[in-house]
């Protein structure tokens, strides 16, 4: 049971959503956009939610597409996990999105959603920074599409009354080679201890990681240190594991100490991988 | 726009019939089809998206009742288990004695029937990661995964 009360409403335009967003807003409901609905309800379970209004946003045209548009795969922020699983059209998403939650929950958590949520991991921004996508973003203040390695910093970025209706992969990024990890401390469904995503492009390797700092991040400084093939693999995964971007956690999934030796086993196996 | 501002009725498709049903804006369909329905099929366990307990099929495909509004099922097609009247899963699942104390029975058999219509050739892998998203505390799992999958190749055959 949900003790909070508030409105809902599902508008079917990126303009009829702004509009309603606004007027909500005015009348100091603090609307709250709604997409699979697996973290608001969890919180408002816990009476951990104050909103007035829940504007739904899986009837809108734009964020239901997932599709080739010309050399762009197009996936609206309403897609759900399992539609992206089934389509299979950007394999890396698949795999990360395929190892969060269960397999029931994955067919209403939607991607918006994952990558918006409060949740630490958001594990479907991974393989979305290695492959420099675009965000599309709706808003108040209009229209606005933008590249996810300037808008994501720990979390995504967003105005007030902003929400993420697309995002967008370049088509030479899909078909890379990849390796996925999802290393949990026991059970295969829980939070992550590490989850790392890698990518081949261009003869250099790209990572990104969850669970192991307080946010998800992709660095450029750790990736050229385990592209520094003049070390040796050990030197080069010390030196990156030296640059995370914010303290390595220490909580109940997992000591700093037994983290960092588990990154380190993953990343000689996944670097040898990606390098045979 | 479709819109529920407090307290009201709505229509809900449940196993092919339109039923009308008084909710807030903040029930969980898991509520309202026991409370407002009577449909108790759908059991009520950890209300978090972990155990199970209250799959239902909502177009088709398996949801936790317990983390969707009952406003955001309209204008789908939601299936329970009193749906199913007799379905071949509900044979196996008796034929296999597939439960013990028969709390998580109803969820996994909506999960199940969920795979049996979207993938009737499933794997043992896609099987056994579908099966994943409920949990049974009397430990039938081997019992129910052979309840599956004599339907399964029985679908194959
Ligand atoms: C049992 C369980 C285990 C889980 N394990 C993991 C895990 O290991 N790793 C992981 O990454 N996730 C995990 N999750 C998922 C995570 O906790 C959230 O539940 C999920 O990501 C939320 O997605 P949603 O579509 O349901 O979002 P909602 O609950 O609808 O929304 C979440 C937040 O995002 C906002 N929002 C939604 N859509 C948009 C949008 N398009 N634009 C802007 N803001 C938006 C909402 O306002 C809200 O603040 C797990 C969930 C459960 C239930
Ligand atoms: S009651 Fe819904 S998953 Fe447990
Ligand atoms: S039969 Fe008792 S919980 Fe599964």
């Amino acid at each position: 049971m949900i003790p909070l009360n508030f409105e809902y409403y599902r508008p079917e335009t990126l303009a009829d959503t702004v509009d309603i967003f606004d007027k909500l807003d005015a009348e100091g409901k603090q609307p709250m956009y709604y997409g699979g609905g697996t973290e608001i309800i969890s919180m408002g379970r816990m009476s951990n939610l104050t909103t007035g209004a829940l504007i739904d946003l899986k009837e809108i045209a734009d964020c239901k597409v997932l599709e080739y548009q010309q050399e762009q795969l197009v996936i609206g922020s309403s897609v759900t996990l399992t539609q992206i699983h089934e389509t299979n059209l950007f394999p890396l998403l698949s795999q990360a999105g395929a190892r969060i939650a269960d397999h029931t929950i994955q067919n209403k958590i939607t991607l918006g959603g994952n990558l918006c949520g409060t949740i630490i991991y958001k594990e479907t921004v991974l393989p979305l920074l290695l492959s420099d996508s675009q965000v599309f973003i709706a808003g108040p203040g209009g229209q606005r599409t933008v590249p996810i390695n300037s808008v994501f910093k720990e979390r995504m970025q967003l105005g007030k009354g902003e929400f993420v209706a697309q995002i967008k992969v370049d088509k030479k990024y899909v078909s890379c080679p990849y390796v996925h990890v999802k290393q949990t401390k026991q059970d295969k469904i829980t939070y992550p201890l590490v989850s790392i995503c890698t990518m081949a492009v261009s003869g250099g390797i790209r990572a990104a990681f969850s669970g192991v700092c307080g946010f998800p991040f992709r660095s450029i400084a750790m990736e050229e240190e385990l592209n520094d093939r003049s070390r040796s693999m050990e030197q080069r995964i010390d030196k990156a594991i030296d640059l995370t971007p914010g303290p390595i956690l220490a909580d109940l999934e997992g000591s700093m100490e037994y983290r960092k030796f588990i990154i380190k086993g993953l990343l000689n196996s996944i670097i040898n991988q990606l390098e045979e | 726009m479709f819109q529920l501002t407090g307290e009201g009725l709505i229509e809900l498709n449940v196993n092919g019939e339109t039923r009308k049903a008084l909710v807030r804006p903040a029930d969980t369909l898991l509520f309202a089809l026991r409370e407002r329905l009577g449909l108790t099929g759908a059991k009520p366990g950890c209300e978090n998206g972990d155990c199970g307990a209250c799959t239902v099929l909502v177009d088709g495909w398996p949801i936790k009742s317990c983390l969707m509004l009952a406003v955001e099922a309209v204008g789908r097609e939601i299936q329970t288990v009193e749906g199913l009247n007799g379905a071949p899963i509900q044979k196996a699942f008796v034929d296999k004695f597939a439960f013990q104390c028969g709390y998580c029975t109803s969820g996994f058999i909506m999960n199940c029937q969920g795979l049996i219509n979207i993938h009737p050739d499933a794997s043992d892998e896609v099987m056994q990661e579908w099966l994943q998203s409920n949990i049974c505390r009397c430990t039938s799992y081997q019992e129910i995964t052979e309840a599956i999958k004599s339907v399964l190749i029985t679908e194959n055959t």
